[in-house]
């Protein structure tokens, strides 16, 4: 199963502007190139004319040089970070619903020690939440899985530079 | 300032671009833009089908330089100038295309003739916008002039829903002031000056060169750096290929010029790329059509790629040395750091590749069998009489296939900005709109729209488009009765199995379709009759001509590199099949 953590994957982190069919341009540009998105985040940035997208891209598809250089051409997109594992810190958000009938206090365990919480119970379920390191969030999903899985939503990764530390950056003017 | 509706600002704002022809159809979403064109002095053309519009204004921004606006209207009218801005993507060509769109309310709804215009065109465009409120129309066509002309040229769309256009609107009125209006663009500032760092380290290659190529693409066209490209040859000695998308860019006469490489290359351009030590790809992408097999692509060349476009370094072939600029101003910068560098006076040697060169050029110069008696003519035989018949500034487009390949290589095109062509989508049918939008800037000019039989049938209707609107075009048809490309490829890769390649010699009769479209209209079938009907062709400037030159329809491109295989896998025309097995052989032992 590829996951977020894996060594092909790079997560871009892009500024864009807030206007309409922004979204649609940059995935449509991955779709057209044949670049494959791994996971993808946007939410709104503290300046309201701009917005920031978080991509997880595959670099076995393209080369990461190249994802980034085809990107920077949309002209809504105005300044693109790289951001390796080692100079961010990314956070990723998982709700899972897991089978509880059986194996509850096992359940209750791993939610205990992955400082997980719990969201919802009912007879035979539960949901859980789990915020933290994608990598954290693969261990506690794979673990979860041996319970039986009913349905689990991810985020995608959402990630930020480093205090002090300076990204590989391209920008304009 | 005035106040204005959003229709009057639309057009006011493009006579502010300095726009003198739109061309365009008008329909129900676009209808509050054509009243104010009554009083604008831009001309509108009035085409057949809005396809024609758009190729129209491709043709007019190919000979100018200039952005080319076309202006039709919503849902089927915006798809049918899909094609168009396709291969003005393709081609970095500068394009401004407006479109109409139903009211702002109506989006969404599947309203009449509603189709979702700037989705379907978003990645055929360099940009397109959906524009929401009239007073925003200013700075957003101030905006996609400067994003079609700027950097390296696209086509740029403006959608614009009716109500912001629609004078009985109360608020489709707004002050307008054009100088004033703003364009916001924080993402874009495209790199124009070439990295000195950069200069530096290509010069350093190109004086260690034993076999260099200029390998020049349509980039220094839209750079307009002919003359810098001239004088960079003069000061290296560096010899010249000049892609399909740059034919005119260098002269053909000048001894330094080899021609076109490619999968319709001549063989000297071919080989010389293929044997080369250094290829300065000049505003070139490395395109299938040149390179042939990527991996057997000059397996021996080091590699300076100049392009305005990062995006294109590494794409296909990954260079040594990378300048991001416009082409006119790093061929100066080159210019300037080998003069710093001791040339002319002490360059290298490159006599030993030059007279390697010239002896291919010699052995296998670009050839064809002349008709004989009885037989049709040759196509090459037709181009060759075309060009030393017209004006020596005659612009000349085509449309795609063995016409353009032919046009290609037997045109000697020595003035930049004569050859219009569709390269990168290879659109059937750009041939006779394109001639028209060249005709339309360069009313002076002989303009020949050399096209197939096959081309001529996808747009032929904008001859009448040509004859109501006073541009005179020539068209020289070149009639084989098939598909000769398509056919060509079943001939040698489908043991001549031909499959839905026929079209016919008589079906349509193409001189009355012509004369009822308003053109003169003329016949050649044998090689005697050719220069007669040329020369009348040229002596008529009041209507538009076409002469259909009856052809033969087994004739072949070569050379030819078959699809997908390396460029060493050149097939030569087949007089001179001999003298490359010896060639071959004699390299071998």
């Amino acid at each position: 199963m590829t996951r977020p953590g894996d060594l092909s994957h790079h997560t871009l982190s892009v500024l864009v502007e807030n206007k309409a069919g922004v979204l649609a341009r940059v995935a449509d540009l991955f779709a057209r190139r044949g670049y494959n998105i791994v996971s993808l985040a946007v939410a709104p940035t503290s300046d309201e004319r701009f917005s920031r997208i978080t991509i997880v891209v595959d670099v076995e598809s393209a080369p990461l040089e190249q994802i980034v250089k085809q990107l920077f051409k949309l002209v809504n997109v105005v300044e693109i970070q790289e951001l390796s594992p080692d100079a961010s810190v990314e956070r990723e958000l998982m709700i899972a619903t897991v089978h509880s009938a059986h194996e509850r206090s096992q359940i209750l365990e791993l939610v205990d020690i992955f400082e997980a919480k719990i969201l919802a119970v009912s007879q035979h379920r539960l949901t859980v939440s789990l915020e933290g390191r994608p990598d954290k969030i693969d261990d506690f999903e794979v673990l979860l899985r041996d319970h039986g899985i009913d349905d689990v939503q991810r985020t995608g990764r959402i990630a930020l530079p480093k205090i002090g530390r300076q990204p590989k950056s391209i920008r304009t003017g | 300032m005035t106040r204005l509706n959003g229709a009057q600002a639309l057009v006011k704002s493009l006579e502010a671009e300095g726009v003198e022809v739109v061309f365009g159809y008008p329909g129900g979403a676009i209808l509050p833009v054509y009243d104010p064109i009554i009083e604008s002095p831009i001309r509108h053309v009035l085409v057949r089908h809005e396809q024609g519009a758009g190729h129209m204004a491709e043709g007019y921004a190919h000979a100018t330089g200039r952005p080319g606006v076309c202006i039709v209207t919503s849902g089927p009218a915006a798809t049918n100038v899909v094609t168009p801005l396709a291969d003005a993507m393709l081609d970095s060509v500068p394009m401004v295309c407006i479109t109409g769109q139903v009211a702002l309310a109506a989006i969404g709804t599947d309203a009449f003739q509603e189709c979702d215009t700037t989705g379907i065109t978003r990645s055929i465009t360099k940009h397109n916008f959906l524009v929401t409120s009239a007073e925003d129309i200013p700075a957003t066509v101030k905006a996609a002039f400067h994003i079609a002309t700027s950097g390296r040229p696209g086509p740029v769309l403006i959608d614009i829903p009716k109500n912001i256009v629609d004078a009985n609107n109360p608020d489709a009125y707004f002050d307008y002031d054009y100088d004033s209006a703003h364009m916001d663009l924080p993402g874009y500032a495209p790199t124009i000056e070439p990295d000195p760092a950069m200069i530096e380290r290509a010069v350093a290659l190109i004086t260690e060169a034993n076999r260099p190529v200029l390998y020049v693409g349509g980039g220094v066209l839209k750079a307009r750096g002919a003359e810098a490209l001239l004088d960079l040859v003069e000061l290296t000695g560096i010899p010249v290929v000049t892609t399909l998308m740059a034919r005119g860019v260098f002269p053909d006469s000048h001894e330094l010029c080899l021609g076109m490489p490619g999968m319709h290359g001549n063989y000297t351009a071919v080989n010389a790329m293929q044997k080369s030590d250094l290829l300065i790809a000049l505003g070139s992408r490395f395109d299938d059509r040149i390179t042939g097999k990527i991996g057997a692509f000059a397996p021996d060349a080091k590699v300076i790629h100049v392009d305005i476009d990062p995006a294109e370094h590494g794409k296909v072939r990954r260079p040594d040395v990378a300048i991001a600029a416009d082409c006119r101003l790093a061929i100066e910068a080159l210019s300037q750091w080998l003069r710093a560098n001791g040339y002319p006076s002490n360059r290298p040697d490159l006599n030993p590749w030059r007279s390697r060169l010239s002896g291919w050029q010699e052995t296998f110069p670009l050839t064809y069998e002349p008709s004989v008696d009885g037989e049709l003519l040759k196509p090459q035989f037709v181009i060759e009489r075309l060009r030393d018949l017209s004006p020596e500034d005659t612009i000349v487009t085509s449309g795609v296939g063995q016409h353009q390949m032919f046009a290609s290589q037997y045109w000697e095109f020595n003035h930049p900005y004569t050859w219009i062509n569709s390269g990168g989508l290879g659109t059937m049918g750009f041939s006779i709109p394109a001639a028209v939008g060249a005709k339309t800037a360069f009313p002076d000019r002989t303009v020949w729209s050399i096209d197939g039989d096959g081309c001529f049938q996808m747009t032929g209707q904008e001859l009448v488009t040509a004859a109501i609107e006073g541009i005179p075009i020539k068209v020289a048809l070149i009639n084989n009765a098939y598909l000769g490309m398509v056919r060509q490829w079943q001939d040698m890769f489908y043991d001549e199995r031909l499959s839905g390649v026929h079209l016919s010699h008589d079906l349509p009769d193409y001189v009355k379709w012509a004369e009822a479209m308003g053109c003169a209209a003329f016949r050649a079938e044998s090689p005697e009759e050719v220069d007669a009907v040329i020369a009348k062709a040229n002596a008529i400037n009041d209507r538009p001509v076409v002469v259909e030159f009856r052809c033969v329809s087994s004739e072949k491109v070569y050379p030819m590199v078959p699809a997908g295989g390396s460029n060493d896998d050149l097939i030569v025309d087949p007089s001179q099949r001999d003298a490359l097995a010896r060639q071959i052989e004699s390299t071998r032992s």
